[in-house]
């Protein structure tokens, strides 16, 4: 079960050691979130990680999200995970678009690697310090960034009895 | 055709050792069209002789773009794409979704469903498992074990088609409930497969627990500590093979899983065999879970979904005599149903491991931003410690031990 | 072949020839191991015991193009995969022959996507389309059953 009681523990201990960095604490649905400054985020989490009393020492799941049209444009967030305590913590910085770049989280959780390449990949976000920041998913000549809001989805358009022809002229076919 | 060779080796220097580019070792492509890499896995391994020193896994071959099509759609239509991801845990996919928009929308759901998501989820896991069991043991020339466990994968197959109509892409667990109740007839032939298969698996293990060959490629061989697979963040029973005692089921419990009594199988070993045999006391645990809810299930009746016509639809039969009914349903296939704006993020045990989806809504019918926290992913990413100085015969097993599925790990 | 440019007017042998050939193509494929997604799971349900396409001459997948005839593509194709995938089957000897299993390999299926390829025939010349998302192991046979009525009818002129 998970300890809700330890979340709380958590966001107040944060809140003393980095007064000026955590900016937001929120909760929803049972599950809190707390907005850390963007330049600290790997303290942060060494914090977390290395204090015993919170041992925070997995990071579950990395994510990088879109809000556009909000300003600042995007995020990205950190699910924490304590597996001797049973809590979980969202970590969450706002990433401005002008500037999409977040320190590595590489060197505090290293199964980061790859959370970091992929929101490279898919949301051309930055990760500074990141040891090998490759495009993860797409093809290495790929352009842009298709989890942004504004990169298209690709539709392409469906072919009925009435247009059938239309848009057979234009598919290519492969030849032999 | 674009070259393929050309760039790749300026990019890519700075993964291989200096003895790589002074010819001394070898630099060699695996895949993506290899028997033994269960699907389109790329791996560049770095070879001095036979021994392994690096090997660079390349994914990405099977990035379908589910999650940003998830994004154009509505909630409920989302759903059927959630399927594909990882084709050997459709029900479990469908599952976490679900849940997470239940958490979203606060939608109860009632007690015979969950019963009914246990089976199903139980079942599918037997079913991966038998998959992964076919293919790892085809992997170390264990050819027989393939045809054996497809063929008692097509059970478990004829009763998903018995409940949803389709083999895989059942698409049968819905927001708020499951999508219909089961037919008559179903728990005998679930009885029957609960106790058709341990005889079977008996046979497995008699072929495979003691065979001296099978051992002599498994035992210490893609060996990880405790504290290293923790680091890593590995998965399910990649996990509990180094020892580690995490359980999705066990730690959080979703769906009554609380209400089930079933042990979470542990090995110390860390290895390819500890591995293996966590997943074989895998199966009668599930086996175990399967025949507490199908008791379960004869004693609960109720409805399947839930009565909030917000998120589910009124049944077909109240569509001909009710306006409010045909109203709702229109509305929901149309539009779709609003969350909150807000955040969740629901994890549930997938037969990998930790298999969570983290899902943003911006208060629109449809989901802003859905990310799969995928556990074939998260054991893929050590392999390349896991199986440094081993021969390139081992690499094979690693690959098959931490049971990795493509459609999982590129989404 | 290379045996009809030997054979000359030979009448009523070249029919028989043709045929014969032709049945031996038919019963004797061997199709590329090559499953990309979901379909390759029912693509392996029919290799094994319950379906058993071996019964057709097939039971052996081979993981090399250079030793197969036939090409299953089971899956979706993604544009990453896009290239490999016509490289394999320029590798593949003649004569060959493609199963596009499932709706992705047909026409990208549900993924009407940036990251899929809207069909399998834009890389490659597909013979036999399979629909189904994932076709049914008996759908693949049949698939396989409409292929062998093909090539049981392709003519002599147009042997490679
Ligand atoms: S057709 Fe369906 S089952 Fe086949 S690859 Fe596409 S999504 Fe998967």
């Amino acid at each position: 079960m998970l300890n809700p009681e330890h979340v709380k523990k958590t966001v107040a201990a944060l809140k003393e050691k980095f007064p000026e960095t955590v900016q937001e604490v929120s909760e929803f649905r049972g599950e809190t979130t707390v907005n850390v400054a963007k330049a600290a985020i790997a303290e942060v989490c060494r914090f977390l990680r290395d204090d015993a009393a919170l041992d925070y020492n997995v990071l579950t799941d990395l994510a990088a999200v879109d809000y556009s049209p909000e300003e600042p444009r995007f995020g990205v967030s950190y699910i924490l995970f304590s597996m001797s305590k049973m809590a979980r913590l969202r970590l969450k910085v706002l990433v401005p678009e002008e500037d999409p770049e977040v320190p590595t989280v590489t060197n505090v959780y290293i199964n980061a690697d790859w959370y970091e390449r992929e929101a490279w990949d898919m949301m051309g976000i930055k990760f500074a310090g990141h040891p090998d920041l490759r495009r993860l998913l797409m093809p290495a000549d790929w352009e842009g960034h298709p989890h942004r809001k504004d990169y298209p989805l690709g539709y392409e358009e469906v072919q009925f009895s009435f247009n059938w022809r239309e848009i057979d002229a234009k598919k290519p076919y492969a030849k032999e | 055709m674009p070259d393929l060779s050309e760039p790749v080796l300026e990019e890519l220097r700075h993964l291989f050792t200096a003895r790589a580019l002074s010819g001394e070792t070898m630099v060699l492509n695996m895949g993506p069209q290899h028997p033994s890499t269960h699907g389109v896995l790329r791996l560049i391994v770095e070879l001095d002789g036979e021994t392994v020193i690096r090997a660079i896994p390349d994914i990405g071959f099977l990035h379908t773009g589910i999650e940003k099509n998830m994004e154009s759609k509505t909630y409920i239509k989302a759903l059927v794409m959630t399927d594909r991801l990882d084709y050997l845990n459709n029900i479990g996919n469908n599952l976490v979704y679900c849940l997470a928009i239940e958490k979203l929308m606060e939608t109860k759901v009632p007690e015979r469903a969950n019963v009914l998501r246990v089976l199903m989820a139980e079942l599918q896991r037997i079913a991966s498992h038998l998959v992964w069991l076919g293919t790892h043991s085809i992997d170390l020339a264990a050819m027989s074990m393939l045809l054996y466990c497809f063929r008692e994968r097509d059970y478990i197959m004829d009763i998903f088609e018995m409940v949803s109509g389709q083999r895989m892409m059942t698409t049968y667990i819905r927001p708020g409930g499951v999508w219909r109740d089961v037919p008559a007839g179903f728990t005998e032939v679930v009885e029957n497969f609960i106790n058709y298969l341990p005889a079977k698996l008996d046979d497995y293990e008699r072929l495979l627990t003691n065979n001296p060959i099978f051992k002599q490629r498994t035992q210490g061989v893609g060996y990880i500590s405790a504290e290293d697979a923790v680091k890593w963040n590995l998965a399910g029973p990649s996990l509990r093979g180094s020892g580690v005692n995490f359980d999705v089921r066990k730690a959080m419990p979703y769906s009554g899983y609380e209400q089930y009594e079933f042990d979470v199988p542990l090995e110390t070993g860390g290895d390819v065999y500890a591995r293996y045999r966590c997943r074989m006391r895998e199966f009668r645990e599930s086996l175990k879970i399967c025949r507490q809810a199908l008791d379960k299930l004869k004693t609960t009746k109720g409805p399947f979904i839930t009565n909030d016509r917000k998120v589910a639809p009124p049944p077909r039969s109240e569509l001909g005599t009710s306006m409010e009914a045909l109203i709702h349903h229109f509305k929901l296939w149309t539009e779709g149903f609003t969350p909150p704006k807000g955040e969740v993020y629901a994890a549930t045990e997938s037969p990998r491991g930790e298999l969570g989806v983290y899902l943003v809504s911006d208060g629109t019918p449809k989901p802003a931003r859905v990310h799969f926290r995928q556990p074939s992913f998260a054991n893929l990413q050590p392999l390349n410690y896991m199986s440094e100085n081993h021969l390139v015969a081992d690499l094979v097993a690693i690959i098959g031990s931490v049971d990795i599925v493509l459609g999982d790990i590129d989404r | 072949m290379g045996l009809e440019q030997k054979l000359g007017n030979m009448g009523v042998i070249t029919m028989t020839l043709e045929q014969a050939v032709n049945w031996g193509r038919t019963n004797a494929m061997w199709p590329m191991l090559f499953g990309l997604a979901c379909c390759a799971m029912e693509m392996i349900a029919a290799q094994s015991s319950n379906y058993d396409v071996s019964r057709f001459g097939m039971e052996l997948m081979r993981a090399s193009p250079r030793q197969s005839d036939l090409m299953i593509v089971a899956g979706r194709v993604t544009r990453k995969m896009a290239p490999v995938l016509r490289r394999l089957y320029d590798q593949m000897p003649d004569p060959k022959w493609v199963v596009a299993m499932g709706d992705c390999a047909s026409s990208g299926g549900i993924f009407n996507n940036y990251a899929i390829v809207q069909g399998v025939d834009e890389i490659v010349p597909v013979d036999v389309y399979i629909s189904g998302c994932p076709p049914r192991p008996e759908n693949l046979i049949y698939g396989i059953m409409k292929l062998h009525e093909k090539v049981r009818q392709e003519k002599i002129t147009k042997w490679k």
